[in-house]
């Protein structure tokens, strides 16, 4: 069974790769710049800030919660990095203030769910609303903007004799680092128990409770990363920044892999989805595609990714479960 | 007695359930005018048969006569048809709706536009709960009863429906004293008027006060059919309990060493109340009593995932707070659930990752699981435990569930508990791995482990435990050692019955 499954995530990630060279080679159809090395880092530049979202809400997924208020937390981050800054705080200030209000984010999404036992995806689904108002009353309809020279290389510039921007560099740092809890460590094997098993999991003697919290937070305080280097990429601090973001975030951990009732899933998996969905959209960008009609394919991607794993597992496992179980289940 | 033919006969009953035989072969017979009460321990098939009344479930052998003539039920609307009313333990009415509604469902008398005649239909109603002797307003909705008023309005329903025959599967279990005379007063008065009614129930004393005949069922066998006149309490439960011809482990000797574990007034409200005892190294104590009886939660308390209201729980004579899974491990104190699959096992996790679960923390340097001890960790207990399987990276789903047990059980060993909750831990493994797991369990009490087991079986406690608590009720109803325990007198105790 392990192995089986096991076999079949592999195949899925075969099946991303393969996915991601056809909308490479797409690309390069719709226009000779698809190939070029800036295009390149322009397409990983506009990915970065929801790759990093998607780390965590990767292992909020696979322990069995969602998050859908990231987009809404990396808003209320910019615009009160926006809020500090025009207060004429220092940057070195803020940026770890606004880390922090992610944690607190974070944490009451966790509260509420681990605590008051609330369904992750109503809570979230508040928060989104909530956080993004908050941003507005922070700053209000107006964008902050003259930021000091290394804030703003800080979101597009690349690292010295590269060609590697610095959120990729983030971006890649933090991926390996998930790859490492979530693969290697007991934490990420609890992860996955309280995902695979929430019951089993509490019965072994593991805090569901307190490990989910932690989750929550992580993404509380990667989502306010994310606010701050889109604040740089864009100079400019504004209370709708990401505006729209869960729907990539979400379908990229999804078509990744992660089950979404939780226990399944890789982080290279969710890596590859990440690109996949940033090569569509910079290939439907170049074809003169607008964002908003983009989102036909991402959204039907998303329903692929959630529909596509369940037809073949439920394909590949009708014919013995059928043989197996028919004279039990006839009585 | 003189001769009055039958209004329902069963004939040879069979049924199977996979690997499970739930009844064999089993005769009954319900007359007009008489409560037939059927007994037996939980397990012994009176669900199974009760369900086949219903048309739930179809014998695999034997057959049903309506009288005299073939039935053939073939489903449950078909036995409600033919004058066969079943009420079971939780009343199964359409919450929303009037109690008029729920009495007369798929019946609701029509006006002239074809929408419900709502008059009519509350008369209707007012009248059938007069005939019972009963006061119920019918226009209310039901989710607002309690639950022997909402058993009143199945028994409405039944009698609207001109049953012959009523089933009622445990109907007090939920009730109060007062509800139960009431429910009586009702029966006896659908005695009288030709209705043949078979009472499903464990508890002697109610048996004993309303029913005419008794019939005993144990293992899926009929036992005995006998007017209640010529048996004795005693007897019926001498009867559910019989002599088996299945050979069990019996606990070896051990030492036994000071207090490990110790209950003290332990309550928890509406679940159970004032449970005392003590466990000492070395030492099994069983817990017995029926299902519901309150074993189950006490274990859970001890283990962290409940909390109690009142009483202490002391650890080596050491006051023990207990407020979690992870406090209780940290005091030596495990659980082997009574649902291996949803409690006991992450069932697509390998056998080792199974077993490293509660330490896996402990199995890592620097975050990193030592994949290395941790497969040496269930290669061991996997050896020690002989479970069967192609390796210790095969998933658990894979196993038997002896096997199962037995990896839950490993799992817990390797935390290096000094108190073993066990909750069934023999439940739907095969006779040749419950002696496997007997003979784990006796050992480990031999290595001065201290263990608290909670079997429905009695021959399993019996051959077991040091010392048996038993349960009625939430409440500690005997305490006997191991020489002066029997079946009958656990069996008593578990039902309610003063010592006799």
């Amino acid at each position: 069974m392990r192995v089986r499954v096991l076999g079949l995530i592999r195949r899925w990630e075969t099946l991303l790769v393969v996915l991601l060279i056809a909308f490479v080679v797409l690309g390069s159809s719709l226009s000779p710049y698809f190939l070029s090395a800036s295009n390149f880092s322009d397409l990983t530049s506009n990915l970065m800030e929801k790759a990093i979202m998607a780390l965590p809400l990767a292992l909020v997924i696979i322990a069995g919660e969602i998050d859908l208020s990231v987009e809404s937390m990396l808003g209320l981050a910019s615009a009160l990095l926006g809020f500090t800054y025009a207060l004429g705080w220092p940057l070195w200030l803020d940026i770890p203030l606004v880390l922090v209000v992610g944690a607190m984010g974070g944490l009451l999404n966790g509260v509420l769910v681990t605590r008051a036992g609330l369904p992750s995806l109503v809570v979230t689904l508040g928060t989104l609303a909530l956080y993004r108002g908050l941003a507005s009353v922070v700053l209000g309809p107006r964008s902050v903007s003259g930021w000091p020279e290394w804030f703003t290389n800080f979101g597009f510039a690349y690292v010295p004799g590269t060609l590697i921007p610095w959120p990729l560099l983030v971006f890649a740092t933090l991926a390996l680092a998930f790859l490492f809890v979530l693969h290697r460590t007991w934490i990420g094997r609890q992860i996955y128990a309280m995902g695979k098993n929430k019951q089993a999991a509490r019965y072994s003697g593991i805090d569901v409770a307190k490990l989910k919290t932690y989750l929550f937070i992580l993404s509380g305080v990667l989502s306010a990363l994310a606010g701050v280097i889109l604040t740089a990429r864009f100079s400019s601090a504004r209370a709708d920044n990401g505006q729209g973001f869960v729907l990539d975030v979400v379908t990229s951990v999804l078509l990744g892999g992660v089950n979404i009732f939780g226990g399944e899933g890789t982080i290279v998996g969710v890596v590859l989805a990440i690109f996949v969905i940033g090569v569509l959209r910079n290939g439907l960008t170049l074809a003169d595609v607008s964002p908003d009609t983009q989102s036909v394919a991402v959204g039907a991607l998303l329903i692929l990714s959630v529909a596509g794993p369940t037809l073949v597992r439920r394909i590949s496992a009708a014919w013995p479960r059928r043989q197996l179980t028919s004279p039990v289940s006839n009585s | 007695m003189t001769e009055i033919s039958p209004v329902l006969q069963l004939t040879g009953i069979s049924k199977r359930f996979g690997a499970v035989q739930a009844l064999i072969d089993v005769d009954l017979d319900l007359i007009a005018n008489e409560v037939h009460a059927l007994v037996g321990e939980n397990g012994a098939g009176k669900s199974t048969l009760v369900k086949i009344l219903a048309g739930i479930h179809r014998p695999d052998a034997g057959h049903l006569e309506l009288d005299g003539h073939e039935l053939v039920l073939s489903g449950p609307a078909a036995a409600r048809h033919l004058g066969i009313a079943v009420i079971h333990q939780h009343p199964n009415l359409f919450p929303d709706l009037t109690v008029a509604e729920n009495v007369f469902a798929g019946r609701l008398p029509r006006n002239r536009v074809r929408g419900v005649d709502w008059g009519r239909l509350n008369r209707a109603a007012e009248k059938l709960f007069a005939n019972l002797g009963v006061k119920q307003r019918v226009s209310v909705p039901v989710r607002g009863l309690s639950v022997a008023d909402q058993q009143l309005v199945e028994i409405a329903k039944a009698f609207s429906l001109d049953a012959r025959v009523l089933v009622m599967d445990e109907p007090t279990a939920a009730l109060s004293g007062r509800e139960v005379q009431r429910l009586f007063t009702i029966i006896r008065q659908l005695r009288g008027r030709g209705v043949a009614i078979l009472f499903v129930d464990h508890r002697m004393e109610e048996v004993f006060e309303i029913a005419d005949r008794v019939s005993v069922l144990r293992d899926g066998r009929h036992v005995i059919t006998a007017p209640i006149s010529e048996l004795t309490p005693a007897d019926a439960i001498r009867h559910m309990v019989g002599r088996r011809l299945e050979t069990l482990f019996p606990k070896g000797q051990a030492p036994i060493g000071e207090v490990a574990l110790e209950v003290r007034g332990l309550s928890r409200s509406g679940v159970f109340a004032d449970v005392s005892f003590q466990v000492r190294r070395g030492e099994i104590v069983g817990l017995a009593g029926l299902v519901g009886a309150g074993r189950t939660e006490v274990a859970r308390v001890l283990f962290g995932i409940d909390h109690a209201d009142a009483g202490e729980i002391l650890v080596t004579g050491k006051h023990a707070d207990i407020k979690s899974p992870t406090d209780a491990m940290r005091l030596g104190i495990v659980y082997v659930p009574e649902d291996r699959h949803e409690q006991g096992l992450v069932l697509d996790f390998s056998i080792s990752a199974n077993v490293s679960l509660p330490i896996v923390h402990r199995l890592s340097r620097l975050l990193m699981i030592d994949r290395a001890q941790e497969g040496r960790l269930a290669a061991d207990y996997s050896k020690q435990l002989q479970v069967r399987s192609t390796g210790v990276n095969q998933a658990a789903s894979g196993l038997s569930g002896g096997n199962q047990q037995k990896v839950v059980i490993a799992k817990w060993l390797a935390t290096k508990p000094t108190i073993l909750l066990l909750d069934e831990p023999t439940q739907g493994v095969d006779i040749g791995a419950k002696a496997e797991v007997h003979r784990i369990i006796s050992q480990l009490a031999a290595q001065g482990m201290a263990i608290v087991l909670i079997s429905s079986e009695l021959l399993e406690v019996l051959g077991m435990a040091d010392r048996i608590v038993v349960l009625h009720e939430g409440r500690v109803a005997a305490e006997f050692d191991r020489d002066e325990a029997s079946q009958e007198r656990i069996m008593a105790a578990a039902t309610g019955q003063a010592e006799a």
